[in-house]
Formats: structure tokens, C-alpha cells, sequence
């Protein structure tokens, strides 16, 4: 039964802030596995559409399901669990300045879902040998690169084991020459199954992994559909919001 | 003659050099209460000060004004006044109260009152020290932290206080050094701490330039061995990135400046 609902549904969700729309009845799924990429100019609620997926930001309409089940009508308590089962990236890392990278992995392990102490950190460790970084394990945020920040970022959310990844413009901040090394770990990641939602300016990346490429304006889906819409002479929106980004990044 | 009231001069000088010994020994022994007090109220403000601030920042409206009233409240009284309302207005009140219910006399002493006093007030003004360290740091922290199930209060305790009190120390030493001043008014109350001792010893003797002057020494020392604990703590404590490094990059940025204003003078 569960094999054919999908594993994620965001189902007309809207979010009005101050009086303005910034989500205009949005909807969305995806199947175990699927990669999504959406994209869009800035402003157009990206970074809100995924808050409202994991309910950092409540939905002023509209629900989200993860495995068939409501998030609106959970408790509280039952949200913070929900949240558990999907993994966050953002822009800018967000790590835990005080710790090192190790326990910047390990302290949700051990304060959410209540692990042992030296359980938690094998784990750790793990996760971070996972994305190349065992022998940073002991370094503070203030000492890494930003795709090293990134990709301890990543192993802080799989460490959780949760069944679908949100990722907000993963590399949006990082200097060109450190992309690489995250979308590597991103494309291992969704090659191995994992089912994520990705807002990113890295449309040649997303090209190559996604299946369906949902493009945003003013908080509204303009347009989704295969990659091959952002191409040249697609004729819709989102293959113009391509060229006009070819022309300022020169790609 | 003159050598036997030489020999008495100096023995004079002599039995009240021993008499000042003593009595300034019972003095310093005031460095006892004195620290208890202050122990006290710094322990007291931070058991209230940190929930006052986290509540100021994350809780909801109704909360947050009552903080904000307490806040206002306690730093708005003179630690004198508040010393007085609570020894002769709320520890009356109870000590009647106990009477009545349990028959029994209870006993507040002004050394509670003290404390009670300046930990209140020191409430108040540690919980602004870690509101400023909260918003000072990155709010994405927060969201990440419940973005990965940690509750709201969750997120706070274990991601946002440990980052905040770290940065809190530098203030924390200074609200030490204010709070030990603050504690000399204790002594209207007749706690035996170092000023009501000072005092007593003065009026008696009459020696005021000695013993206030002792006294200051005492005030001295103590401010000494706390900044120096604390500093010693804060370096402990240190984490690369977080909070000392922006201190100090403030200090260099501030020095800086001051190198330049002094290169534009002739
Ligand atoms: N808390 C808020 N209060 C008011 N307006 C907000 C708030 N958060 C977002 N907005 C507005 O919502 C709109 C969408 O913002 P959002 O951050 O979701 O866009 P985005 O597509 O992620 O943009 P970017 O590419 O710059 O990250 C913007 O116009 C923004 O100003
Ligand atoms: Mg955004």
C-alpha cells in the first residue's frame, strides 16, 4: 500500500506573512528515490516552501504528508519527530559554533533521540567518514572550509537516518572551487536512493540527476517538468530565468 | 626617665599594635561573609537570569512581558530599598504566617534578606547580559537545531545557552565586580560582612582612616581573585571561533582606530 502513495506530498499549501503572499497554493510529491530541483529567481519563496515542508514554518493552508501521514495534524510532540525523518541543508551550514565537528554530528543523536553518549559519537564518526571528513572530526565550524562546514552539515542531518532531505541552496555560498566536493557527496547521496527536495542555483548539477524540475516565481509553481524545459528555445518561463542566468554566470 | 616612658611609648605602641592586629583580623573575617553573600546572589542570579533570558527571547508574548517587568522592576529599586522591603516587609510577613499555621517561630535572618536582594536584582541584569549573548549569535543555529526534532526548549538548552554563557563571561566578571561593591550596603541589615564590621570597629576606636582603608583593601583583593578566576575560567572554557575571537577582533578594531585618531594629530 505504502508503494503507492508517494513518500512526500505537499499538498496547496500557502503561507501569508504580513498581509503578502508568499506561497500561493503549492503542490508537490515525491516517490521513494526522487530528486527534485526547484529553482527560481530570488524572492520567489523557495527557501519558504521548504521551511513549510518540514513545518519550521506553518502553513497557512495546505498540508504536507510524509509516508501518508498528516503533518497538520500532529501534536506538537509528533512534529518534532516528523522533523527528525527529514533531513535539512542550508545555504549557510548552520553549525553548532561551540562544537567540534564530531559532536556537531552526535548531539541530536544524543539529545533527541536519546542515544548514548559513546553510541552517538561511533555514529558520528561514521557519518563523517562518509563525506571525507574522519580526520576533521575533532575541528571547531570556525576551523573549516565552507564544503567542509557543508558536508559536516550533511552528515549532522544523515546521522538521523531520515527519509527525505530538504536541501536549501547547498552551495549557494561556497567559492567555486569548493562546490565540487558537496554536489559529490549530493549526487552519492541521491544515487543511493535517498529521496530529496533541492532549491539550487547549479543547474548544470541538477540537469544530470533530477527528474523534474519545478520552477518558482512569486511563490507559485510556474512550471514543472523534465530538464529538458530549461533549455534553450523551451519557450517557458523557466528556460528564459536559464539563459538570463547562462548570460550572468557565463555558462 | 626618659628611657622608662621611651620604653613605655614604645610598649603602648606595641599593645595597639596588637590591638589593631586583632581587630583588624576580625575585620577580614568578613571577607568570609562577604564572599558567601556574594556567592550567593551571583548563584541565585544565574539560576534565574539564564530562564529569564531564554524566556525573554523565545517565549511567548505574555511571558516575555512579565520578564520584561521583572526585569524593569528590580533594576529600577535601590538594592538598599529592596533590601528593606524584603527583610522588614516580606520576612515579617512570613515569619507571622509561620507562626499562625505551624505555631512555631521561624527565624529569617538579614543574611537572607541579603543575599535575596542583591540575587534578585542580579537576576535581572544577568538575564540581560545572556539576552544580548542569545541575539548576538546566528539565528540559523536555532532553526537547524529544531529542524533536526530538538524541541524549543531543546534548542535552547543544549544549542543556544552553552553558546551564550561562554560569551557571557567577559560581562559575567564585570556584573561579579559591581555585585561585591553592591554587597558593602548589606550591612544596614546587620549582616556580618565586611562593612558592618569596618564600622563597628571604627565608631569603637575611632581609628576611621585604618580601618576604611582596610576595608578597601579587603573589596580589593576580592574583586582581584574573582576577575582572575573568571578570566582563568574563560580561557578554559575557550572555543575557537565563538565569542572571544569577536571580542578580540572588537579590541583590535577599536585599537586600530585609536592608532589612527593619534596619526591624524600632529
Ligand atoms: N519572515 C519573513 N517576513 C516577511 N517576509 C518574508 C519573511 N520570510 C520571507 N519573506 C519574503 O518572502 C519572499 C520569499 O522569500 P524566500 O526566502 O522564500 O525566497 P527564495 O526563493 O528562497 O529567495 P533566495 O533565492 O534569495 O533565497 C521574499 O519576498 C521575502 O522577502
Ligand atoms: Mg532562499
Amino acid at each position: 500500500m505504502s508503494e503507492t502513495r508517494p513518500l512526500l506530498e505537499v499538498s496547496h499549501v500557502s503561507r501569508v506573512i504580513d498581509g503578502k503572499t508568499i506561497l500561493d497554493d503549492v503542490s508537490l510529491s515525491l516517490e521513494r528515490g526522487d530528486l527534485k530541483v526547484v529553482i527560481g529567481p530570488s524572492g520567489g519563496g523557495k527557501s519558504t516552501l521548504l521551511q513549510c515542508v518540514n513545518f519550521l514554518q506553518v502553513p497557512d493552508s495546505g498540508d504536507v504528508f510524509l509516508d501518508g501521514q498528516s503533518a497538520r495534524e500532529m501534536s506538537r510532540r509528533n512534529i518534532c519527530e516528523f522533523r527528525q525523518k527529514i533531513g535539512m541543508i542550508f545555504q549557510d551550514f548552520n553549525l553548532f559554533d561551540h562544537l567540534c565537528a564530531r559532536d556537531n554530528v552526535a548531539i541530536a543523536l544524543q539529545k533527541v533521540k536519546g542515544q548514548k553518549k559513546a553510541l552517538a559519537r561511533q555514529r558520528a564518526m561514521a557519518e563523517l567518514e562518509r563525506v571525507g571528513l574522519a580526520d576533521k572530526a575533532a575541528l571547531y565550524p570556525s576551523q573549516l572550509s565552507g564544503g567542509q562546514k557543508q558536508r559536516v552539515s550533511l552528515a549532522r542531518a544523515l546521522a538521523m537516518d531520515p527519509m527525505a532531505m530538504l536541501l536549501d541552496e547547498p552551495t549557494s555560498a561556497l567559492d567555486p572551487e569548493l562546490i565540487g566536493e558537496v554536489l559529490n557527496v549530493i549526487a552519492q547521496l541521491s544515487l543511493s536512493g535517498m529521496t530529496m527536495l533541492m532549491a539550487t542555483h547549479q543547474i548544470g548539477f541538477a540537469r544530470h540527476l533530477t527528474k523534474e524540475i519545478i520552477f518558482m516565481e512569486a511563490g507559485r509553481v510556474v512550471e514543472a517538468g523534465p530538464p529538458k524545459i530549461l533549455e534553450p528555445g523551451g519557450g517557458g518561463r523557466a528556460a528564459e530565468f536559464c539563459a538570463k542566468l547562462a548570460q550572468v554566470t557565463g555558462r | 626617665m626618659e628611657a622608662l616612658s621611651a620604653a613605655l611609648i614604645s610598649a603602648d605602641a606595641l599593645t595597639s599594635l596588637a590591638e589593631f592586629s586583632q581587630s583588624a583580623l576580625f575585620v577580614a573575617r568578613g571577607s568570609g561573609y562577604t564572599a558567601a553573600l556574594i556567592a550567593g546572589a551571583m548563584t541565585l542570579g544565574l539560576v534565574m537570569g539564564l530562564p529569564l533570558s531564554a524566556v525573554e527571547v523565545y517565549g511567548p508574548g505574555w511571558i516575555r512581558k512579565l520578564a520584561w517587568l521583572y526585569v524593569w522592576f528590580f533594576r529600577g529599586i535601590p538594592i538598599l530599598v529592596l533590601m528593606f522591603l524584603i527583610y522588614f516587609g516580606v520576612f515579617d510577613f512570613i515569619e507571622d504566617l509561620y507562626q499562625k499555621v505551624f505555631e512555631d517561630r521561624l527565624i529569617l535572618s538579614p543574611f537572607m534578606a541579603s543575599v535575596l536582594a542583591l540575587g534578585l536584582a542580579s537576576a535581572a541584569y544577568q538575564s540581560q547580559i545572556f539576552k544580548g549573548a542569545i541575539l548576538s549569535l546566528p539565528p540559523g543555529q536555532f532553526m537547524a537545531a529544531r529542524a533536526l526534532g530538538f524541541t524549543r526548549l531543546g534548542a535552547a538548552r543544549h544549542v543556544i545557552l552553552p553558546q551564550a554563557i561562554r560569551i557571557s563571561i567577559p560581562a559575567w566578571s564585570n556584573e561579579y565586580s559591581i555585585l561585591l561593591k553592591d554587597s558593602a550596603v548589606a550591612y544596614v541589615l546587620g549582616t556580618m560582612e565586611i562593612m558592618a564590621r569596618t564600622r563597628f570597629m571604627a565608631s569603637t576606636t575611632f581609628a576611621h582612616i585604618r580601618f576604611y582603608f582596610l576595608a578597601g583593601l579587603l573589596y580589593f583583593a576580592l574583586t582581584w581573585i574573582g576577575v582572575k578566576a573568571l578570566a582563568a575560567l574563560d580561557a578554559k572554557t575557550r572555543v575557537p571561533g565563538l565569542g572571544h575571537e569577536a571580542y578580540r577582533a572588537e579590541d583590535l578594531a577599536l585599537e586600530e582606530a585609536a592608532l589612527l585618531e593619534k596619526a591624524k594629530s600632529p
